[in-house]
């Protein structure tokens, strides 16, 4: 008999081989859930649009809902200037909310388990924000990393300080991400563990945890998705904005 | 000591932050309570950033997660 590790749900499985010259393109699993997401979150926002009801109906309201809440995150947090940018931000929202919640579905697999998902969108919203910031503001983007009415001589130290926290965001933006969506399904295999080897006896303890970490998952999908814009707002505003 | 045993030791000493961001989310919530308790009003208003501080204070205990992990199985 295997032993099921909690970690083997994990395990990306290529289910259509397209090797690409020495480049592996296949169509893994991670591929599958994605293009599952996408395509949920456009018909969810598509047809639920199609009506363009004054009064908007109960898809509609839900539509308009998630697009006010990101719009109003994006007007909060960067001010006027982020408009531009609704687009992108709305789409990390969501893709990031689906791919999350679409992972709680029993026998399913969460592209934002794994570090190189969560890291690619990190690094898109990293590199583009600090270019973002050269092309706004020029060379006076690098008052972002001297807090105003500090004495010199605390800015030695506090100057590296700030660049190295700058290039922290990246990695702490995609850990955050990928470390709550690998350890709450890692707990969750874990615990299942613990019910099927205690039994019928004293089995119903663990799955009684399980049923709450459960929603608490749920919760956290939501709530991650929700973190990761804001921060990108923030980020987008530090760029906009330079100098606190 | 052989290797295993110190990789053990090292992620179960790697859990010692935890103390910290306990220390963090119970202060967070604390003060949301007390402010809330005396500003009603305002707290729905706050209630987004107790979110965001409660996500970012989390995300300090998941890096230890993270180093424990490296710890027993990257090295």
């Amino acid at each position: 008999m295997e032993e099921h590790s909690p970690l083997a749900q994990f395990e990306i499985r290529k289910l259509i081989e397209i090797p690409l010259g020495g480049i592996d393109a296949s169509f893994t699993n991670s591929s599958l859930w994605m293009m599952i997401s996408v395509i949920l979150a456009t018909a969810f926002l598509t047809l639920s649009m199609r009506g363009r009801a004054m009064v908007p109906g109960r898809w509609q309201s839900m539509a308009e809902l998630v697009y006010e809440f990101v719009a109003n995150m994006l007007r909060d947090n960067v001010g006027s200037g982020g408009r531009r940018y609704f687009p992108f931000i709305f789409t990390l929202f969501v893709f990031i909310l689906f791919n999350n919640s679409l992972g709680m579905v029993p026998y399913s697999f969460t592209p934002t388990s794994h570090i190189i998902v969560t890291f690619a969108m990190a690094a898109v919203v990293f590199v583009g924000v600090t270019i973002i910031g050269f092309i706004k503001n020029g060379t006076g983007f690098l008052k972002l990393f001297v807090p105003s009415g500090v004495p010199w001589f605390l800015l030695i130290i506090l100057v590296p300080i700030e660049i190295i926290s700058y290039f922290v965001r990246p990695i702490s933006l995609s850990v955050r991400l990928f470390a709550n969506m690998m350890a709450g399904h890692t707990m969750l295999k874990v615990f299942g563990g613990f019910v099927v080897s205690l039994g019928l006896l004293a089995g119903w303890a663990p799955l009684l945890f399980i049923i709450a970490l459960t929603g608490m998952e749920i919760g956290i999908a939501m709530l991650q998705a929700y973190v990761f814009t804001v921060l990108s707002c923030l980020y987008l505003h530090d760029a906009l904005h330079p100098g606190h | 000591m052989e290797l295993e045993a110190a990789k053990m030791i090292g992620a179960g000493l790697a859990t010692i932050a935890l103390a910290g961001v306990g220390v963090g989310i119970g202060t967070i919530f604390g003060n949301y309570i007390s402010g809330s308790l005396r500003n009603p009003a305002a707290s729905a208003k706050v209630f987004g950033n107790v979110l965001l501080g409660f996500a970012l204070t989390e995300a300090i205990g998941l890096f230890a997660l993270v180093v424990a992990f490296l710890i027993l199985f990257a090295f």
